[in-house]
């Protein structure tokens, strides 16, 4: 049996590492608030945005030059892979959970024979994304510099993506990230971002063809929608617009979870170092009071004794 | 007719405005418009500039850069990259925005350049304003 200092030193180790996890389970409870609150600030701008593509894609149903981002360019053979994970641990399985659900994508997607190139955002899922697929990965971004999250973040890397599709070198771009549900639950989720349609809650396997048609219609009450400038020229701004912002609700969304993960995380390790604490003390208390009546026993046999 | 117009601006990080009001005046890329209650659906991209909103006799006058104006049987709603309360514009910032511009758009030729052109012009109206 340990030492009674040893115990000592033990149980006081374990309450400074419960202080840590207490601190960082308040630090995260913080930062989740914000991130909450930022993620529900930026819903109505994504909903709006859907609606009034949802909206255009109607109206250009039949049209036949249809933008390629809207509808596809008609192949399907490289997809790209946005991930988005967090940059920092200790938050439980939150990036694990993304990874995985990215690995089953590049699994089923190889297994189909397509090529697959992977855009990583943040340090964790490339640190365990590299490790496997290094010569798939075409692109890191760190958001370790930015100390707040805003729309130009996003913004750089939609950019990035149009480029990307502009020179061809994919052909379907799916966004990967999790969905924050609530504190417990956050649901890793891949996303079609171009061809736009797919994305929009339209289950279509083959993009570029009939997703078009099956686009419900808004309601006017019969009015004709007037477009300034032309549907395509309208178009041409707005299907870029809405990648940056997909991708930006994907980070704030991204945000709440990892926070919401954190806490219940460093919510467990200090329920876990409690409990340890309170073995640990009843183990010192056992082995104090062991010793005490081992000692009363040596005198009182010692008196007899004489 | 219905006497309000229920109005919305958007910005990507936060929803500046919603409510009903008399008339907005929106800077479309086309030129001005005036939005007043049951307008027909309307779909128009906006130009670097100022949205009035006429609400109860008083006007507010929001910053906008970049976005969309929507307008439908339900009302009118501004989809903005950049949104901001018109008193809330720092100079210092616009100034470097201008900067920028003027930069960028000595690298564009074509079509870009007409945009940034238009970027250019509304970002320098509002500095004057």
């Amino acid at each position: 049996m340990a030492s009674l200092k040893e115990l000592q030193n033990r149980i006081k180790s374990v309450k400074n590492t419960q202080k840590i996890t207490k601190a960082m389970q308040m630090v995260a409870a913080a930062k989740l608030r914000k991130a909450q609150d930022a993620a529900e600030k930026s819903r109505p701008y994504s909903d709006r945005i859907s609606a009034v593509i949802l909206n255009l894609a109607n109206s250009m149903t039949g049209a036949g030059d249809a933008p390629e981002l809207l509808v596809g360019n008609g192949k399907s053979q490289t997809v790209l892979l946005v991930i988005a994970t967090a940059d920092r641990g200790l938050c439980g399985g939150f990036n694990t959970n993304i990874v995985r659900k990215a690995r089953e994508e590049i699994v089923a997607l190889e297994g189909a024979g397509k090529t697959v190139k992977l855009f990583l955002i943040g340090k964790k899922g490339y640190d365990q994304l590299n490790r496997l697929y290094d010569d798939r990965v075409v692109e890191y971004i760190s958001l370790k510099e930015e100390r707040k999250l805003h729309a130009g973040i996003a913004q750089r890397i939609g950019e990035q993506i149009t480029a990307m599709f502009e020179r061809g070198e994919f052909d379907i771009c799916k966004l990967v990230f999790s969905e924050f549900e609530n504190v417990m639950t956050q649901n890793p989720t891949a996303r079609t971002l171009i061809p736009a349609i797919a994305g929009m809650g339209i289950e279509d396997d083959t993009p570029g063809e009939h997703a078009a048609d099956q686009v419900f219609a808004p309601d006017l009450n019969g009015a004709i929608y007037t477009y300034e400038p032309d549907e395509a020229g309208i178009l041409r701004v707005l299907l870029p617009r809405n990648i940056n912002t997909q991708v930006f609700t994907a980070l704030l969304e991204n945000q709440a979870g990892e926070m919401g993960s954190k806490m219940a995380a460093m919510d467990n390790a200090t329920r876990n170092a409690g409990d340890m604490i309170d073995k640990l003390t009843l183990t010192f208390n056992r082995t104090r009071q062991a010793r005490i009546t081992s000692e009363l026993i040596e005198i009182i046999s010692g008196a007899e004794a004489l | 007719m219905a006497d309000k117009l229920t109005f919305s601006l958007v910005s990507p990080e936060a929803e500046l405005f919603s409510g009903e009001v008399d008339q907005v005046d929106v800077p479309g890329s086309e030129g001005d418009l005036g939005i007043l209650p049951d307008h027909s659906p309307l779909m128009a991209a906006i130009r670097t500039g100022a949205i009035t909103v006429y609400a109860d006799g008083a006007q507010t006058q929001y910053f906008v850069q970049g976005g969309f104006a929507d307008v439908t049987p339900d009302g009118l709603t501004v989809l903005a990259e950049k949104a901001a309360l018109l008193s809330d514009v720092d100079a210092e910032i616009l100034q470097a925005d201008i900067d920028s511009a003027t930069k960028a758009l000595a690298e564009l030729d074509g079509e870009a350049a007409l945009a940034m052109q238009q970027n250019l012009d509304g970002l320098k109206a509002v500095a004057g304003a």
